[in-house]
């Protein structure tokens, strides 16, 4: 936990969401979001469900459209040129709840396949990335077998490498172990603790709050489309400020 | 029990149970007859009255085989040699052989050129069906084969088919270099694409208009024809008054594109150069003969027949539509209003047709839209027909196979940064049409079925053969049973060999086995 504090977070900004609005139809989903992020810091959203946290990365990685306000990422404004959608996408790297793997490749083929296509990396040096962070992920043993043939924890596990081979800047996780058994839980959370150890930009929707206490430097808590607060994890949990804060916090902290 | 019961509660196990085999008969073939035959009393029952009846087809059919005439030289003949004994005159396929497999008009001393043919494809799809267990390079010998064996069934010059091969290959040869180039040197090239294909254009429709007004008058204007000839001559003024605006619409269209990566340019350049070659081709390969020689007896379309025919169209349309079908399943799936409009009308207009009405038209009705004494060769009307037709159903199929993958793969292909041409070939297509190969399967084996069908519009495919030439020769005239069996055993050797090549693929392509 203190190591986890002392884990540097620089001057640089990496996100800035200035004023983000967002609908689905006549929904408003995400209402004047404004965020800061800078390089290196651990990010935890939480929130009820439908609260908008997932919509809220993805329109970081493009995936969603906003309608109003404004993103930029390292310095790139997301905007709909899609040269500039192809940049932020390939340097920021995502994980999904339910893994999305491609199932008809091989893990090691879903390692390479983006830094041969998109990257234009030759295929053996793709390879040697790939091999390079399954052992960090700890599934160097399985790279031929297909995603079908692995286990929730270790797909998940394939996911986040296969996000690593193209060197991203930034990671979001979007709900990453909530698809999960508990008993896999842990082994995906020990790999997202390593990569927050070695200075990884984190924006992490999860609810899993142990994992928040220990990596994260900030916690933003979502309510229908709002950051209603953020704070450092000590503070968040032990002296939340809100009425709904305190109200979620009891509900998933109470049992 | 309950006494005991305080000692279990507490309970470690230390070793293994190891694994026993299961008993006998709860394995191998006793299970199965038992599980499946005599599961009980009405299935008992059931199983002996289909024994029974299974016992008196066999020997009611088997003296027809048994007692079979292989030699004779009508049915008369056969009549006499079987004295009014059941039998079956298997002497119809002997003597017709050749007429069952080649047609009648096929010249006989080339029969072993569609033979040779018909080998080569067994070779040639080799790579393709099975290209896991055979090296990349055989790949070459199926894009070689439709050439060689186009040679091989129509004859005439080699040149031909070289000289198609030859601009098939440029135009790769172009693609690649358009791709290559810098965003501005391609700019260039998208605008002078765009202006020489701008006044192509209005230069066809220029044509076209005249050609419309031509057919207005051909038709004429009296009695009912009157709606034809109004819509025609509407339809040339229309094209009359438009064919300046839509060269100038094309052309900036094409040169706008470059921007875009400059897919738009590529595609027109591509069909430039095929028109251009098109043009050349008969007469640069007839020169190239006359240089150097190299001929086979060419056959016209009119003469291929009998299964060879149903053959070739089965191939050909089955290898166009599935590619042609993929291309019309994203189409339907895309954001562009046009491209998404052209492909749903296309789709649901032809699966709204009778395949029937489409062979009649290719047949009869072309004709009236094609000028004046050209010829488009009869064979290639009915394999676009069929082609459209069943690319309409493999769309739809594939569709499926689209709408079934999950959200979440376009989503990690797009979050990989892999664009739109890259996540559709390497991600979406494999799965969807892993998916789509029980329809896709279904489609091929009805569109291999329904090239019977052309000898409505009599050609003399293997039915064709047997409803005209055959059954009304004098010497075999009603004869049913051992030509239809004949026709009939054919097609299900090759849609039944299909069908297992499919569920083969399927295990193949199985990824999920835990």
């Amino acid at each position: 936990m203190a190591e986890a504090a002392q884990m540097q977070v620089s001057d640089e900004v990496a996100i800035t969401i200035q004023n983000m609005n967002k609908w689905y139809g006549t929904f408003h989903v995400l209402r004047d979001i404004d965020l800061t992020v800078q390089r290196g810091e651990r990010i935890v959203i939480c929130g009820p469900s439908g609260s908008g946290k997932s919509t809220l990365i993805r329109c970081i990685k493009a995936l969603e459209e906003h309608q109003a306000g404004s993103i930029e990422v390292d310095g790139t404004l997301l905007s709909s040129d899609l040269k500039n959608i192809d940049k932020i996408r390939s340097e920021v790297g995502m994980c999904f709840q339910h893994f999305n793997l491609f199932p008809h490749l091989t893990i090691l083929e879903n390692c390479t396949l983006a830094p041969i296509w998109v990257r234009k990396t030759p295929k053996k040096e793709a390879e040697e990335t790939a091999m390079h962070f399954l052992p960090k992920v700890k599934i160097p043993e399985q790279a031929d077998k297909y995603p079908g043939q692995l286990s929730g924890g270790q797909q998940q596990r394939v996911a986040i490498a296969r996000s690593l081979c193209m060197r991203p800047r930034i990671m979001l996780f979007d709900e990453p172990t909530s698809a999960l058994d508990p008993e896999m839980i842990k082994e995906v959370l020990d790999t997202m603790i390593e990569l927050a150890e070695e200075g990884m930009t984190m924006l992490c929707v999860t609810h899993e709050m142990g994992f928040a206490r220990q990596v994260a430097n900030r916690v933003i808590f979502m309510d229908a489309g709002q950051i209603v607060e953020q704070n450092e994890p000590e503070a968040f949990f032990n002296n939340p400020q809100s009425d709904r804060t305190k109200l979620f916090l009891s509900q998933i902290l109470g049992h | 029990m309950s006494d005991t019961h305080a000692q279990s509660v507490a309970f470690v196990r230390e070793t293994e149970i190891p694994q026993q085999p299961p008993p006998m008969l709860e394995s191998g073939a006793v299970k199965w007859v038992r599980e499946n035959l005599f599961s009980g009393w009405f299935n008992t029952i059931m199983t002996l009255i289909a024994l029974y009846l299974v016992f008196k087809i066999l020997v009611g059919a088997a003296p027809w085989f048994y007692n079979g005439v292989w030699d004779a030289g009508s049915i008369r003949e056969c009549r006499d040699i079987l004295a009014g004994k059941t039998g079956a005159c298997f002497a119809v396929l002997v003597d017709r052989w050749d007429h069952l497999v080649f047609g009648f008009k096929y010249p006989q001393d080339a029969y072993w050129r569609p033979l040779i043919a018909f080998l080569l494809l067994l070779v040639a799809a080799a790579p393709a069906l099975f290209g896991k267990y055979l090296p990349r390079k055989m790949l070459i010998l199926t894009a070689i084969y439709p050439f060689v064996a186009f040679w091989l069934i129509w004859g005439g010059t080699l040149w031909l088919p070289v000289m198609v091969a030859a601009s098939i290959i440029a135009t790769a040869m172009v693609f690649r270099l358009v791709e290559g180039m810098a965003i501005s040197t391609r700019q260039i090239l998208a605008g002078a694409v765009g202006l020489v294909s701008g006044l192509g254009l209005a230069w066809l429709l220029f044509k076209g208009a005249g050609e419309l007004v031509f057919i207005a008058n051909n038709i004429g204007a009296s009695g009912l024809s009157i709606v034809p000839y109004i819509l025609f001559w509407a339809a040339g003024i229309f094209t009359y008054v438009c064919f300046i605006p839509m060269g100038i619409f094309v052309g900036y269209a094409i040169y706008q594109s470059a921007e875009d990566g400059g897919l738009v340019t590529i595609v027109t350049a591509l069909f430039a150069i095929y028109f251009m070659l098109a043009y050349l081709l008969g007469p640069v390969s007839g020169t190239l003969n006359s240089i150097i020689p190299l001929e086979l007896q060419a056959v016209p379309s009119r003469d291929m027949g009998g299964f060879m025919l149903c053959m070739i169209l089965g191939t050909v349309c089955v290898s166009l539509s599935v590619p042609l079908g993929i291309v019309l399943a994203l189409g339907r799936q895309s954001n562009m209003p046009l491209i998404k409009g052209v492909c749903v009308v296309f789709i649901e207009f032809v699966r709204g047709v009778p395949l029937i009405t489409l062979l009649f038209v290719a047949n009869v009705m072309l004709a009236y839209f094609m000028p004046p004494n050209s010829n488009f060769d009869l064979i290639l009307r009915v394999i676009i027909m069929i082609t459209m037709f069943s690319s309409a159903y493999i769309a739809e199929v594939i569709r499926g196979g689209l709408a079934a993958l999950p959200k979440g793969q376009y989503e990690a292909a797009d979050s990989l940064g892999l664009n739109y041409a890259q996540a559709t070939r390497l991600i979406i297509l494999p799965q969807a049409l892993k998916i789509s190969i029980p329809g896709i399967v279904n489609v091929a084996v009805g569109l291999f079925k329904d090239t019977t069908l052309v000898s409505v519009i009599s050609m003399f495919d293997i039915v064709g053969m047997i409803r005209g030439p055959i059954q009304q020769s004098t010497d075999w005239i009603s004869i049913y049973w051992e030509v239809y069996g004949f026709a009939a055993l054919l097609f299900f050797v090759v849609c039944y060999s299909i069908s297992q090549y499919s569920q083969w693929l399927e295990r193949q392509l199985q990824t999920d086995h835990h």
